[in-house]
């Protein structure tokens, strides 16, 4: 176990520094640098919450769809052979449901405020699980 | 030889333009943005110029046209009526500064966010689209075989070609599995190869308040192929900038786009335009969740920058799915 302060905190103290002190400081490329770098940060404090019970969530889709087990990673490699062969494709029910929450999760954490996820979250496009029903 | 520091950089271009203007440089700055090569601006003898260059050692952008070639191929589309900056010289291996040219700075806005912003754009955005066209048919009707050697890449070659990246990197992408399933059933049909200036979209295009479109930049991905390529990728969802209901760059229709096109003198092959438009947000989708991971982690470009665009796949991804569904 890991001693205090949590990651959460620690993520949100280095946040603070280049909101507060560091970016007030800078202009030109280096403000743009800082910029990014606080995009990545907030990245960083999503994916430690969320992503977690996503992975839970995806694997046992990923196990149910392709009838077998492994890691993420072995799985989603089997189910892009799949893909690429054309043995599973969108009029697939089960896949299309997969790839749209794995999808919505991925963006969950990555860009929140993307145009393109909005707009699928207002046609109704459901989020990823959190996981924690799952296993 | 490693990357020069900023001083010099400064200091090289400073002797090259007092060769070639007689007059020393001022006001040197790099412009943000440009995640695959560098601009700057500087002022010399009263007049602005912007310089336009590959970093020595970084290779990102995989399909880059040398910098000579791209020169000329600028010059060529002036020569053509097409509205773009005058290249004033080519860098040469003996200036030391890696590949690079300098050309006359337009006035006029690129950031893609403050064209579909600003208000002072207002007037001139309604028209964008139709401007675009008009430009496009101008460009595809060059004749191709007066023109420096370019690459070949038509719509089986780019799908092979960033398959093959997807491939490479090893990394799973199922969503993008299912779009080059797609694009492989949907190829569009051959038609006579024409200049394609590859990377047609809001942010490589200049606009002014007064008279909209006044210059297309950017021209490092130039080849010859499918001209429909180029009046589908400024419609990836990518390059709205937000504005998603607004398919061209985020401020027109495609229809303003395509009527212009034709009234031009172009052809316009609507499921070919479909075709690029799936396989413009593949392409991204493999240049940030593939080739800019793979310049990132191998140390080639270390940079913030570099390793966040990584993380914008994703939005590809959702966008595929969205039009592989019908939808968008």
């Amino acid at each position: 176990m890991q001693d205090k302060p949590s990651a959460e905190k620690l993520l949100a103290a280095a946040r603070a520094f280049l909101n507060d002190t560091a970016m007030p400081q800078l202009s030109g490329h280096a403000a743009f640098h800082a910029r990014v770098a606080g995009n990545v940060l907030d990245i960083l404090a999503r994916e430690l919450e969320l992503a977690p019970g996503f992975n839970r969530a995806e694997t046992a889709r990923l196990e149910s769809l392709l009838g077998e087990t492994g890691t993420l990673k072995e799985l989603n490699r089997k189910l892009c052979d799949k893909i690429a062969t054309g043995e599973m494709d969108l009029s697939d029910e089960k896949l299309k449901i997969h790839l749209i929450k794995t999808t919505m999760g991925k963006l969950a954490i990555d860009q929140p405020r993307y145009q393109g996820y909005k707009t699928a979250k207002a046609k109704g496009w459901p989020e990823e699980d959190s996981g924690e029903t799952i296993k | 030889m490693g990357e020069l520091s900023k001083e010099q950089f400064e200091e090289r271009l400073g002797s090259i333009c007092t060769r070639r203007f007689g007059s020393p440089i001022e006001n040197l700055k790099r412009l943000s943005g440009g995640a695959s090569q560098e601009s700057w601006t500087f002022v010399c003898d009263g007049q602005a110029y912007v310089l336009r260059r590959n970093p020595r050692g970084v290779q990102t952008s995989q399909n880059a046209l040398p910098k000579a070639s791209e020169a000329a191929i600028i010059s060529a589309a002036a020569e053509a009526g097409i509205a773009v900056p005058k290249i004033s010289f080519i860098c040469d291996e003996d200036d030391g500064i890696g590949e690079a040219y300098v050309m006359d700075f337009i006035e006029g806005e690129t950031i893609a966010r403050k064209i579909l912003r600003d208000a002072e754009f207002d007037a001139v955005r309604p028209n964008l689209a139709a401007q675009c066209g008009t430009m496009l048919a101008a460009l595809h009707n060059i004749d191709v075989s007066a023109l420096p050697d370019l690459p070949f890449s038509d719509a089986v070659g780019e799908l092979e070609k960033y398959a093959g990246y997807l491939k490479a990197g090893g990394h799973p992408f199922p969503v993008f599995e299912l779009a080059i399933k797609w694009l492989g059933d949907n190829l569009p049909e051959k038609r006579a190869p024409a200049l394609v200036h590859g990377d047609f979209r809001n942010g490589n295009i200049m606009v002014s308040p007064r008279d909209g479109l006044v210059a297309l930049l950017d021209w490092e991905l130039t080849h010859i192929g499918d001209p429909m390529e180029d009046l589908g990728w400024p419609c990836v969802p990518s390059w709205r900038f937000g504005q998603h209901d607004m398919p061209v760059g985020g401020f027109g229709a495609r229809a303003d786009m395509y009527d212009a096109y034709r009234a031009a003198g172009g052809e316009i092959d609507e499921k070919a335009t479909r075709f690029w438009e799936i396989l413009g947000t593949l392409k991204w989708g493999i240049m940030c969740g593939v080739l800019m991971v793979s310049a990132f982690e191998s140390g080639a470009d270390p940079s913030i920058e570099r390793g966040s665009i990584g993380r914008r796949a994703s939005e590809t991804e959702i966008d595929l799915l969205r039009m592989l569904m019908g939808e968008d």
